[in-house]
């Protein structure tokens, strides 16, 4: 079940013969054209006007500068996550566990603060999404130590880690770190205003997150496509065994990569904590991590993908709060024209290696 | 009734839905196929069955809508993994993702609305039994079924021809397609099965043990599931066991919060998910080299047992899981 079936990698021998606009355009108009008429259909179905629900899903992100600045909040970890996991799809891993790496990262990076709250802010945030990071990467190596070591797939280790993190993240919010007075469920005491990430203005947009993502995008495109280390971990997601006769620490390579989305989401989740929420919350992720992985599926870990696709998403997602307040429907209509999109394309690659192979 | 039998009887009840989950994902990757979406299409069984079953007001239509339901997601993941061989595991997992929303947006209407339910109905005369009587035969239908349901699939599968083809489907399925068995088709088949056994255990939530409508209803069931059926090494009794174990620990979980009022609920309820961890370790135990090389050198008094213990708990997979089928 693992990385043998696994299909990411574009395939070298199968380019398009000829160079016309529907060739290449074929396979995403097939996704597009598949995942609308599924939105659709959902969107008829429960008596909304499509195309009121289209217009808000995909311009409401961009209507207002509150709006605009609350996506770019949103793709900032996204594109993180999904960064991340273009390392592990890279090395033929499902890593389902990026929910917890982030919401781990998130904890780690509330230690410095709660430690040490009288250092000066940019030593603090230098210290916590250090701490984020290991954070990430230490839940993300437990993964990778129960799949190399004990053979437990790391779907399902990541699957109980989530849980587990999730847990933690609960308990100290209820527990430990609640706030003075009742512990209740909307997380920590907020924390000072001058440990926020600084902000564009009044808006909440805090620049250093998305510029890391950025950073970090740039970084993983470079190590993946362009060093003699990013070539053996595609190796390694191509075919293992074959790696490994070829002299490929194909084990290090794995740990390393599930070390290095670990550390990514991990970062992803001191975003969350000191540019987004300003406190801990149990659910720190708000499913960021799982976006991040149907981002990571759609692009087929291609990392020049990954960026426009990261911010389409967020923008659905940021689009959407606005629906039941305009059209009384349910804002869950984004996740399920994001879910469509990657299944259409999953569906649309098939059919185009049926028709080619 | 004593605690015990209340306890026993809450087990076997609690455990349903997660008994029909992993009977229908057993006989789905026996014969060499992952359905990854569990997660989702509880889900949106779930809802589906509820408002059917609300709106027609007969459960039958409900029940059959949720088997409807986890069917059809299952055609899909088969039409995408087995005729167009797109990755099992991705395409599961993006099905989870997508019922899991559908659910969410098609449900709403539905959240907190008060709906039929299964009517308790117990058994005449053997009701009255003592000790078994209140533990085995105080229920209603959909758990009465569920109790048939395991030694029904551990026949089929063990005990059948059917179940000997379809187990070759999962361990070699050159083997099987030499022999003139129709490999993809009859892997359809028993993933649509599985799946429709799948979506009945989304209705035994709405419709019976947490009847009613929210949002996210079934809290991560779809994965313990999965998970259950590895614990299980794929074989159903030891799956039921496991069901069983798993529902007894969420029900100690709930009675420690009482004993423990200091620490909050929600920690209770993700323990298992800890357990599952350690558990899915053991269960891996003989497949690793290093395992074996340290029972090797144990002193040969303790060598014997520990390996008999070892290969006990241990399970291996169905050796063609999840792979797409090549023909020779």
């Amino acid at each position: 079940m693992q990385s043998q079936e696994l299909n990411l990698q574009p395939e070298p021998g199968r380019k398009q013969a000829s160079g016309t606009w529907w060739a290449t355009l074929r396979l995403p108009l097939l996704a597009l054209g598949g995942a609308l008429a599924l939105t659709t259909l959902v969107l008829l179905s429960s008596g909304v006007s499509p195309l009121q629900a289209y217009r808000i899903l995909i311009f409401g992100a961009f209507s207002t500068p509150v709006r605009f600045s609350d996506m770019i909040m949103l793709a900032a970890p996204l594109l993180l996550c999904a960064t991340g996991l273009t390392l592990t799809f890279s090395a033929g891993l499902y890593n389902l566990g990026v929910e917890g790496q982030l919401a781990l990262g998130a904890v780690a990076a509330m230690l410095p603060l709660r430690l040490f709250p009288e250092l000066p802010p940019a030593l603090l945030w230098s210290l916590c999404f250090a701490c984020a990071a290991a954070g990430g990467a230490l839940w993300a190596l437990l993964a990778a130590w129960l799949r190399l070591s004990a053979g437990v797939s790391e779907i399902f280790a990541g699957l109980g880690l989530n849980f587990l993190a999730s847990g933690l993240a609960l308990y100290l919010v209820l527990g430990p770190w609640r706030r003075s007075g009742s512990a209740s469920m909307s997380g920590t005491e907020l924390l000072p205003r001058e440990l926020w990430l600084p902000t564009l203005g009044a808006l909440r947009l805090a620049p250093l997150a998305p510029l890391l993502a950025l950073l970090a995008l740039a970084l993983v495109w470079w190590a993946v496509r362009q060093t003699r280390w990013g070539l053996q971990l595609r190796a390694v997601g191509l075919n293992r065994v074959a790696a490994d006769r070829l002299g490929v620490p194909a084990q290090r390579r794995i740990a390393e990569a599930m070390a290095g989305c670990g550390a990514l989401a991990g970062m992803a989740g001191a975003i969350q904590v000191l540019g987004v929420f300003h406190q801990l919350i149990p659910n720190i992720s708000s499913g960021v991590g799982l976006l991040g992985l149907l981002v990571a599926l759609l692009v087929r870990a291609d990392p020049r993908w990954v960026l426009p696709v990261a911010v389409v998403f967020a923008s659905f997602t940021v689009g959407s709060v606005q629906l039941p307040l305009a059209l009384g429907v349910d804002s869950s209509i984004a996740g399920v024209l994001q879910g469509a999109l990657v299944l259409f394309a999953l569906l649309a690659r098939g059919l185009s290696r049926r028709v080619t192979g | 009734m004593d605690q015990v039998t209340i306890f026993l009887a809450a087990v076997l009840a609690g455990a349903a839905p997660l008994i029909f989950a992993t009977m229908g994902e057993t006989l789905t990757e026996r014969a060499g196929v992952i359905n990854l979406s569990l997660d989702g299409t509880i889900l949106l069984a779930a809802m589906i069955a509820f408002a059917v079953a609300l709106n027609t007001n007969s459960l039958l239509l409900g029940f059959g809508a949720a088997a409807l339901v986890g069917a059809l997601i299952a055609l899909v993941l088969s039409f995408l993994s087995l005729s167009l061989r797109q990755s099992q595991t991705a395409v599961g997992f993006v099905l989870a993702l997508l019922c899991t929303e559908l659910s969410s947006f098609l449900g709403a209407p539905f959240v907190r609305v008060p709906g039929p339910s299964v009517p308790f109905m117990p058994i005449p005369g053997l009701a009255s039994l003592p000790l078994i009587g209140p533990i085995l035969f105080r229920h209603d239908l959909a758990i009465y079924a569920s109790l048939l349901l395991v030694p029904l699939i551990w026949w089929l599968l063990f005990q059948t021809r059917t179940g000997l083809t379809l187990r070759a489907l999962g361990e070699r399925p050159q083997a099987a397609f030499a022999r003139g068995v129709p490999v993809v088709p009859t892997r359809y088949l028993v993933t649509i099965v599985g799946g429709a056994l799948v979506g009945i255990a989304g209705a035994v939530y709405s419709l019976d043990l947490k009847q009613g409508w929210s949002y996210r209803h079934t809290f991560g069931a779809g994965w313990i599931a999965l998970a259950i059926v590895i614990f299980g090494g794929w074989r159903p009794w030891r799956v039921a066991l496991g069901c069983y174990l798993f529902a007894a620990l969420e029900i100690l979980a709930l009675r420690m919060q009482s004993v423990l009022p200091g620490v909050p609920t929600q920690v209770f309820q993700v323990a298992p998910f800890a357990l599952m961890i350690v558990v899915l370790a053991l269960v891996n135990l003989t497949g690793n080299p290093r395992v074996t090389r340290r029972i090797g050198s144990l002193p040969p008094g303790l060598r014997q047992p520990v390996q008999a213990l070892v290969s006990r708990i241990s399970a291996p997979p169905p050796a063609a899981l999840g792979q797409p089928f090549e023909r020779p």
